[in-house]
């Protein structure tokens, strides 16, 4: 297990390695200038040429992206290009915050309703309780982010105006309600499917006869033994949640106007800002790595007979 | 158990009567047939892609005809589903739209198959540090959540690919939307091909071990026949699988770039970015066109799923 997780690990640097070098190289021979999405259209040549001698944008690529590799080693992530004079990362926390703090909420509310209603659905299974968690599951498997978000905000902010229709007061305030909501349909309607089927699937084993035989309450049936059991299954979908979380993020802070860091990184891209774009795919792709890798712990740590393998 | 039976008859060795011989896929189509969800799903897909071929027919505008005129009509005799504020006719670009999907999932299914095909088939053949170089470039894509590296992609190519085309001296097509499909095309075909390639390298690897392979390799047929005649056509079950699976999410990638504005533009006609223009109209009078390509779009991704739920247990049937 330590060697398999060191193994992952070591190839962690070597995957940011490549991975800026990709972008890198799209941005350096990106036909998008940088300098004219900066000065517009009619643009001084004698200014453009001085600005690209100040980003280094004149010199060979090799050097550029060794002097770009170093400067990330000391964690500068150089100066966006849009505003102008900002380091990268103090743009980029802030809103990393935001985005954070959106997801782990949603993420939270989705899992454990998700969980929740599975087990509801299970336990009462072909009840009316139970059909109408797998119609729901239907639908919010098969409901896109962007073509929710409009129709909620339709819903809530037209034809009941009881929420604001965009911005953002911060994650305890009326502004995250639909867009935790909206975040949270997919992990809540994945969880509730692999919940159901995982605890159908448990509660037919020998050892739940067996927990109900030695006089166990149902209660404790369900917590101890057939939970847990279905609770491993529930892992592998971890993996994908996080995948599918930050594609939801781009799209909910874009569709609510909300300041965090899918926006921005989509403002990026339309504006060509290199060193943001390149910041925002590298730290998504850390985030993602440790979450596939985290995951991989999990799993051990949920079946031991993955640890011995 | 079919194929042994049939083959038992032709060689004579049974006299009992046996089951009619059916085909994998036979069996498959047999139990499909019974699954309603998948049987709604499938003439949904059907009527989609037949909307696509006869667009030209049931269309009664063109996607981009801006009648000034009939500028926010309601729903008429003459337009269906009422005109949006240019007075283009929605019934019209929600028909055309069906032809944009049907065109990039039909292309970015088949390149996505050729690099997938070519890519698997090397590495899973070849091995060694092909094999390897090739597994490693596909964990650097699949380090990223998929739709992420698209919009990445199709963001940066775009101002490219319009020098490019200018540059080989089609400056109409370079004016003309359909620059626009070749950003969406090549975005999503990158990012198809790695799961693709595992799964047949995948495929590869257990059949090439095959006696039927030895033998053929011992009677000195050349590589190219064994992979084209015995290794491909026995790989592809599960590939085909995979791909009809990965249709319905090739037309939702697509309807997710236009909505973000890097995908099809508009006067395109594309669900996506059809959606993004309603739903800017939430304040005004206009508003119930959202639920136009809202519903769409609903219904091809409840139709998709519904036909792969289906086929995997049409597959797996002791899945229950």
């Amino acid at each position: 297990m330590l060697a398999y997780l060191i193994r992952r690990l070591l190839w962690l640097p070597l995957l940011l390695i490549i991975v800026s070098f990709i972008t890198f190289t799209l941005g350096y021979y990106g036909p998008a200038d940088p300098i004219v999405a900066l000065l517009g259209q009619h643009y001084d040549p004698e200014i453009a040429t001085q600005l690209a001698r100040e980003y280094g944008f004149d010199q060979p690529f090799a050097v550029q992206y060794l002097k770009y590799l170093e400067r990330i080693a000391r964690l500068d992530f150089g100066e966006s290009i849009k505003y102008r004079n900002q380091p990268v990362l103090r743009l980029l926390i802030p809103r990393l915050a935001i985005t954070i703090q959106l997801n782990a909420v949603s993420s939270f509310i989705g899992v454990v309703l998700g969980i929740g209603t599975g087990v509801t659905a299970a336990l009462w299974r072909g009840k009316w309780v139970d059909r109408l968690v797998v119609f729901g599951v239907v639908f919010g498997r098969a409901i896109p982010v962007f073509v929710a978000g409009p129709i909620l905000l339709f819903l809530f902010a037209r034809t009941v105006p009881v929420l604001p229709a965009g911005g953002w007061d911060g994650i305890f305030s009326r502004s995250a309600v639909l867009p935790v909501v909206l975040l949270s349909i997919g992990p809540m309607a994945i969880f509730a499917r692999q919940t159901r089927s995982g605890m159908l699937e448990v509660m037919g084993q020998d050892y739940i006869r067996t927990a109900r035989a030695k006089g166990l309450r149902e209660v404790a049936v369900v917590t101890v033994h057939a939970l847990r059991n279905a609770f491993i299954p529930l892992l592998t979908i971890l993996g994908f949640l996080l995948g599918s979380l930050v594609e939801g993020t781009f799209l909910t802070e874009t569709i609510f106007g909300i300041p965090g860091m899918g926006q921005f990184a989509f403002e990026a891209l339309g504006g060509r800002d290199y060193p943001v774009i390149i910041t925002v795919t590298l730290l998504v792709a850390v985030a993602y790595a440790l979450g596939n890798l985290w995951v991989d712990v999990l799993y051990g740590v949920v079946d031991p007979r993955i640890r011995q393998a | 158990m079919s194929t042994q039976a049939g083959a038992d008859l032709r060689l004579g060795m049974t006299t009992r009567p046996v089951r009619p011989r059916r085909t994998l896929w036979g069996d498959v189509w047999h139990r499909l047939r019974r699954n309603g969800p998948a049987m709604a799903g499938l003439t949904i897909i059907i009527l989609m892609y037949l909307t696509a071929i006869l667009a030209p027919l049931i269309a009664p505008y063109e996607y981009d005809k801006i009648d000034l005129e009939q500028v926010r009509a309601g729903p008429s005799p003459q337009h269906l589903m009422g005109t949006d504020e240019l007075g283009r006719d929605v019934f019209s670009r929600i028909v055309w739209a069906a032809r944009s999907a049907a065109f990039v999932s039909i292309t970015v299914t088949g390149f996505g198959l050729a690099l997938g095909i070519f890519f698997g088939v090397l590495s899973g053949y070849l091995g060694g540090r092909v094999d390897m170089l090739i597994m490693r470039l596909g964990d650097v894509l699949f380090a990223f959540p998929g739709l992420l590296f698209v919009f990445f992609i199709a963001a940066t190519i775009r101002p490219g690919l319009i020098a490019w085309v200018k540059a080989i001296g089609l400056r109409d097509l370079a004016r003309s939307g359909y620059v626009d499909y070749l950003v969406v095309i090549i975005a999503l075909s990158l990012v198809g091909w790695p799961g693709l390639a595992r799964l047949i390298r995948g495929q590869l690897l257990s059949l090439k071990k095959r006696d039927y392979v030895l033998a053929a390799q011992a009677i000195g047929v050349p590589t190219w026949r064994i992979m084209l005649r015995h290794l491909l056509p026995n790989a592809m079950p599960p590939v085909i699988v995979a791909v009809s699976g990965g249709i319905g999410g090739i037309i939702l990638s697509e309807a997710t770039l236009s909505f973000l504005g890097i995908g099809l533009q508009p006067p395109n006609p594309s669900w996506g970015a059809m959606l993004y223009q309603y739903y800017g109209y939430w304040r005004t009078e206009l508003w119930p066109l959202l639920f136009i390509p809202a519903a769409v779009l609903v219904a091809i991704v409840l139709a998709f799923n519904f036909v792969g739920d289906g086929l995997n247990e049409a597959l797996n049937p002791q899945l229950d």
